[in-house]
């Protein structure tokens, strides 16, 4: 047994993990463990305010990811999330503080009604860049003890998670994922719109939009020749497994590509049982492209 | 080029717009834009727009408050960021985007789109629980907007439900007496 990578995170589940992207926290938790990256989840975290409170007021949209960097300051520990929308608003929310300090007075004086301050001292992590840069692939590597060899598996990163730049990678053509994908034996497979918008949460609003990028996503990836896809995003992952055979059938495609979360494929290559890592839960079923590896 | 007939005259123009804009964190550098359009071309919903974020940008100076605040395009926008990464002159366009969806949330034109009541649902589930539940999320959204989704999606709905993916108990946080008062004062001390 190869020595673990060991380091305790604050765990930032996010409302979606706990619901639509279960498999997500599953393996994501399941990964960590295996690996040595110890995840403590930030007691009584709220809703990170998504995209949506930014659109309507910007005071309370920074107040409400800034409760959970205030709790997690009292830790002091570093916050990984693993959803890029939670990354992307903490992230942002920590950024803009920092540059307008204004801002932040007024922040920390709806806090104090809840007794809390936040002096700005927070790391905010994705769960991508923690498994990419601080276990880092070789570790990963060491770990595997199911190389999943032929898996022609395209990585799809859709926004937030390299926009607006950041530390974890290139915000047009990312190569993380692919990486990883590796380090697990499995065989990455290059596809122009891997890091373009899936519609987001443009699929509830202006379904028409949605469909056809998911369409144009799912058709990048078929030409490609990728059999499965991953993802660090649930949204994307929602978005592209429940509306894929919609969007197929408006535009007279058939699509059936699964996606998966890259931390399931991570799972799967590290001997973790398919049923720990959510595998499953897909709408669109990975079991046939996964039998060989299972 | 055509003289547009509503900026005839430096009078109708309402100047303030611009610094409406310019005050947001990350507004000010609007003043700065060349035009270029390759935020307009890096927008995966740009096609469906009469008035790209270029358009918009340029609107926003020459002070067509009413014209740009009734736009549904501001809508369309996703927070991809491509634009955002993408701009010649480092304008936070996405930032600006979120700043017109705010500025025109004031405004009773945005009753009619769907973005902005998506976003309202949101919120109100989440400063009730301090955590939001996508199911009642999408009954609340749908009901008011187009309820022949809900039977459109329902299947959907189902499928999610069976693989244990739609829970349909709220989950409220601890303390949730704090936190509203967190976000009571919050709301308060907002100016947009
Ligand atoms: S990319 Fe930047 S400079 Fe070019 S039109 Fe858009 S906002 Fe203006
Ligand atoms: S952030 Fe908005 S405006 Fe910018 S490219 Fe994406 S969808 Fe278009």
């Amino acid at each position: 047994m190869p020595e673990s990578y060991w380091r305790e995170y604050l765990y930032y589940p996010g409302c979606s993990l706990h619901s639509t992207s279960k498999s997500y926290d599953e393996s994501a938790r399941a990964v960590g463990q295996a690996l040595g990256a110890k995840f403590v989840e930030l007691s009584d975290w709220n809703c990170c305010g998504a995209t949506a409170y930014m659109g309507i007021k910007e005071l309370t949209a920074f107040t409400v990811s800034a409760r959970n960097l205030a709790l997690a300051e009292q830790r002091g520990k570093e916050i990984v999330a693993p959803c890029s929308g939670c990354y992307v608003g903490l992230n942002k929310a920590n950024n803009y503080l920092k540059e307008f300090p204004e801002v932040h007075k007024k922040v920390n004086a709806a806090l104090s009604e809840g007794g809390l301050e936040y002096k700005g001292t927070v790391k905010v992590r994705h769960l991508l860049d923690v498994f990419t840069h601080d276990v880092g692939y070789e570790k990963v590597k060491q770990f595997v003890t199911k190389p999943l060899e032929g898996l022609k598996v395209g990585c799809y990163y859709g926004c937030q998670i390299v926009r607006p730049r950041n530390e974890i990678d290139d915000p047009e053509c990312p190569e993380t994922m692919e990486m990883l994908m590796k380090a697990c034996g499995a065989a990455p497979v290059d596809f122009a719109l891997k890091a373009f918008c899936c519609g987001g949460s443009l699929m509830g609003t202006e379904e028409d939009i949605g469909l056809r990028l998911v369409k144009n996503l799912l058709h990048s990836a078929f030409r490609s020749g990728i059999k499965v896809l991953v993802t660090p995003c649930p949204l994307c992952q929602m978005n592209v497994d429940a509306y894929q055979k919609r969007a197929g059938r408006k535009y007279g495609m058939e699509f059936d590509i699964p996606i998966l979360f890259f931390t399931q494929i991570i799972g799967l290559a590290l001997g973790i049982e398919p049923k720990k890592l959510g595998i499953g839960r897909e709408i669109i079923s990975a079991h046939e492209v996964l039998k060989p590896y299972i | 080029m055509t003289r547009r007939p509503d900026i005839q005259r430096e009078g109708d123009m309402d100047l303030s717009f611009l610094d409406e804009v310019r005050v947001v964190p990350g507004g000010e550098k609007i003043v700065d834009c060349i035009q270029c359009g390759t935020c307009s071309g890096s927008c995966p919903t740009s096609y469906l727009m009469e008035d790209s974020p270029r358009d918009l940008f340029y609107k926003i100076r020459a002070g067509l408050r009413n014209e740009v605040l009734k736009s549904p395009d501001i809508w369309l926008c996703t927070s991809c960021y491509m634009c955002y990464v993408r701009c010649p002159k480092n304008i936070k366009v996405t930032d600006i985007m979120y700043a017109l969806k705010r500025i025109s949330s004031k405004e009773r034109f945005s009753l009619q789109w769907r973005g902005y009541h998506l976003a309202k649902s949101f919120m109100s589930v989440v400063n009730r629980d301090g955590r939001n539940n996508e199911t009642e999320l999408l009954l609340r959204f749908f009901l008011k907007t187009k309820p022949f989704g809900l039977i459109r999606n329902s299947l959907i709905g189902l499928k999610l439900w069976l693989r244990g993916r739609m829970p349909m108990m709220p989950h409220r946080i601890k303390e949730i007496k704090k936190f509203r008062a967190i976000m009571a004062k919050a709301e308060s001390l907002s100016t947009m």
